[in-house]
């Protein structure tokens, strides 16, 4: 009998013991988390590895990605700004070039079907190039980009761990960076916590909860905070006129529209909108209450009547802030995991 | 007169041997090299990269200093009907002016005698929107295809011809047409892609056997593209890239290809 206790004691402590070991070495992969929708990326194209994920993250703040070797993707996309590059209106690229839209999160990506504000690429393996590529952001060409990686031997050490072989090749590359992309999932944000019913909103939050649900949710939809869609918000076009999805498309009626942002991590990722022209959220309400301007395309909901835009009294803007702030994921900006090494 | 009759039984019998040698035998089962020269030209002159000095219908003097386009999924049919379609990982070229390599694709079909030829000019929209391992050689858009593919809007060039005229109004005096789009993914857009055919019947089929190397020379008139049913100016597009015009301009370049002659 002694003996018996003794033994259970002890299977007991062997799992506490495994337990704890399994946290803080085996590697999760992807985790869909409970209350979200499956993910449209296509994993079975890509299977995350926790070399391949290692690789990626290497890669993605390496700045031997761009011509001068001093950008690297983590330069517009910071992970304590959220991954976005905050203070910055316009992404701000190699020899002090600006770009002309703002640099957008990179975050729950898996769920997203087109990238871009103006949503010009489809496949997130594709995404890479464009950055990497464009004069104003990296500058640089892919072949020599893979140049400079094939003379690293620590990369072909960690192309070798990840797929198998020590050859580098643009699409190894372009599959690793996605891997890693695909791991910045922010999910742990109060909002989520009230959602799974660990923890339970102030009543100044739930105020504000009701207030976005019956204004703002129709666009920013629950629970990523957008539903993808390309829409005009009603911006005043600035002087260079950016024509958003119609320069995909080449549609006049996609004139002025751009991808419905997320709304989550609002409170690491100022300035605001495609082209970061707000830089509080008081700013964005005061825009949705008094500035929408009647431009071809404006979204049919930002129209009532006469009346443009989404009427918000000064108490309701306190309470909608207090509620996006709850959309606001401490753990994710400050994960180890996904941090530069 | 017997003589006579014996000689024309002689060259009678002669001729119709020669005819019956004509007539080969193929092995349907059997694959032979078939290849497709496309051989730019424009107007009555040789395509020479840079050097050469040229005039359109809106008669604006231009050079060209690079010509690539990309063929694909290309289908051959026999002298009964019958049509081959050669395997689409096959299929794709990327014929580039500075690579005379480039411009005689090689095939293997199956030996008979064809005569047309179909392919797209351009990379169809399946395959624009295919996995990037199913992107490889002419299509990697990260290696031989980079310059042949617009990184912002998903999608490869189908056809690209740069080079300099005084009537540019670019400050550099250079013309540029990049013309691709597919039709677009979740949205319809403009679909520049166009499916080529060419008849073989009148200037040679192409007569594929093993042991020999048929080759059909096509003639690919890029003045074309500046004059057809609308003829384009370079004073007023100098450049052409992802905009409405780009249908004008792939509407005009359809009708460069023709068969001059076969080669057996």
């Amino acid at each position: 009998m002694k003996n018996r206790k003794l033994i259970s004691v002890l299977f007991i402590s062997s799992i506490l013991l495994a337990c704890t070991k399994e946290v803080t070495q085996v590697f999760e992969g992807f985790q869909k988390p409970s209350n979200f929708p499956d993910p449209v990326y296509k994993f079975e194209n890509n299977r995350i590895t926790k070399s391949g994920f290692e690789l990626g993250r290497k890669l993605f703040f390496d700045p031997i990605l761009s011509a001068d070797n001093t950008i690297s993707c983590g330069s517009c996309h910071i992970p304590t700004s959220a991954f976005t590059q905050h203070g910055h209106s316009v992404s701000h690229g190699i020899n002090d070039l600006l770009g002309t839209r703002n640099s957008p999160p990179i975050m729950n990506l898996a769920w997203s079907n087109s990238f871009r504000w103006d949503g010009g690429i489809v496949d997130l393996d594709l995404f890479p190039i464009d950055p990497i590529t464009t004069h104003e952001e990296m500058g640089e060409t892919m072949s020599n980009v893979l140049l400079k990686l094939q003379k690293s031997a620590s990369y072909k050490a960690q192309f070798n761990a990840a797929f198998g072989s020590e050859e580098i090749t643009n699409i190894k590359m372009l599959k690793a960076l996605s891997q890693y992309m695909l791991m910045c999932v922010s999910a742990a944000s109060k909002y989520d916590s009230v959602m799974r019913n660990q923890q339970k909103f102030t009543t100044v939050e739930s105020q504000g909860y009701v207030i976005f649900q019956n204004k703002c949710n129709a666009c920013h939809k629950e629970p990523l905070f957008t539903d993808n869609s390309f829409r005009n918000n009603g911006l005043q076009p600035s002087e260079i006129n950016d024509q958003g999805r119609a320069m995909i498309t080449l549609a006049s009626s996609d004139k002025y529209k751009f991808k419905v942002p997320s709304l989550r991590n609002l409170g690491f990722t100022a300035p605001y909108m495609h082209d970061g022209r707000f830089l509080n959220l008081e700013a964005v309400l005061e825009h949705y209450n008094s500035q929408v301007a009647p431009t071809p395309n404006l979204d049919p909901i930002l129209t009532n009547g006469t009346t443009k835009g989404i009427p918000l009294t000064k108490e309701e803007r306190v309470q909608l802030i207090a509620f996006l702030a709850t959309l606001d994921d401490r753990n994710f900006i400050t994960n180890p995991l996904i941090a530069e090494q | 007169m017997k003589k006579t009759i014996f000689i024309f039984s002689f060259i009678a019998i002669t001729a119709f041997s020669c005819k019956k040698d004509v007539a080969e035998q193929y092995n349907s089962n059997a694959n032979a090299p078939l290849s497709i020269e496309f051989d730019n030209v424009v107007g009555g002159s040789n395509l020479q990269l840079n050097t050469g000095t040229y005039s359109n219908a809106k008669n604006e003097t231009f050079n060209i200093t690079m010509l690539r386009y990309f063929i694909s999924n290309i289908v051959l049919t026999k002298m009964d009907g019958s049509k081959y379609t050669v395997p689409q990982d096959s299929s794709y070229f990327l014929i580039d002016e500075s690579k005379p390599a480039t411009l005689s694709p090689k095939i293997n079909v199956p030996e008979g005698e064809y005569s047309k030829i179909d392919f797209i000019l351009g990379v169809d929209s399946l395959r624009n929107t295919k996995d990037l391992t199913q992107r490889t050689g002419v299509l990697d858009p990260t290696g031989d295809a980079a310059g042949m593919y617009w990184s912002w809007n998903s999608g490869y060039i189908f056809f690209k011809m740069e080079g300099g005229s005084a009537a540019s109004t670019q400050v550099n005096k250079i013309f540029q047409y990049h013309i691709g789009l597919f039709g677009g993914y979740a949205t319809a857009t403009l679909n520049n892609l166009k499916n080529i055919s060419l008849d073989l019947t009148t200037r040679g089929v192409a007569k594929v056997k093993t042991g020999k190397s048929p080759n059909v020379h096509l003639l690919v008139d890029v003045l074309k593209m500046f004059n057809g049913a609308t003829n384009v100016s370079i004073a007023s597009n100098s450049v052409v890239m992802a905009s409405p015009y780009s249908a004008t301009v792939a509407n005009n370049y359809q009708y460069m290809f023709q068969h001059d002659h076969t080669e057996n």
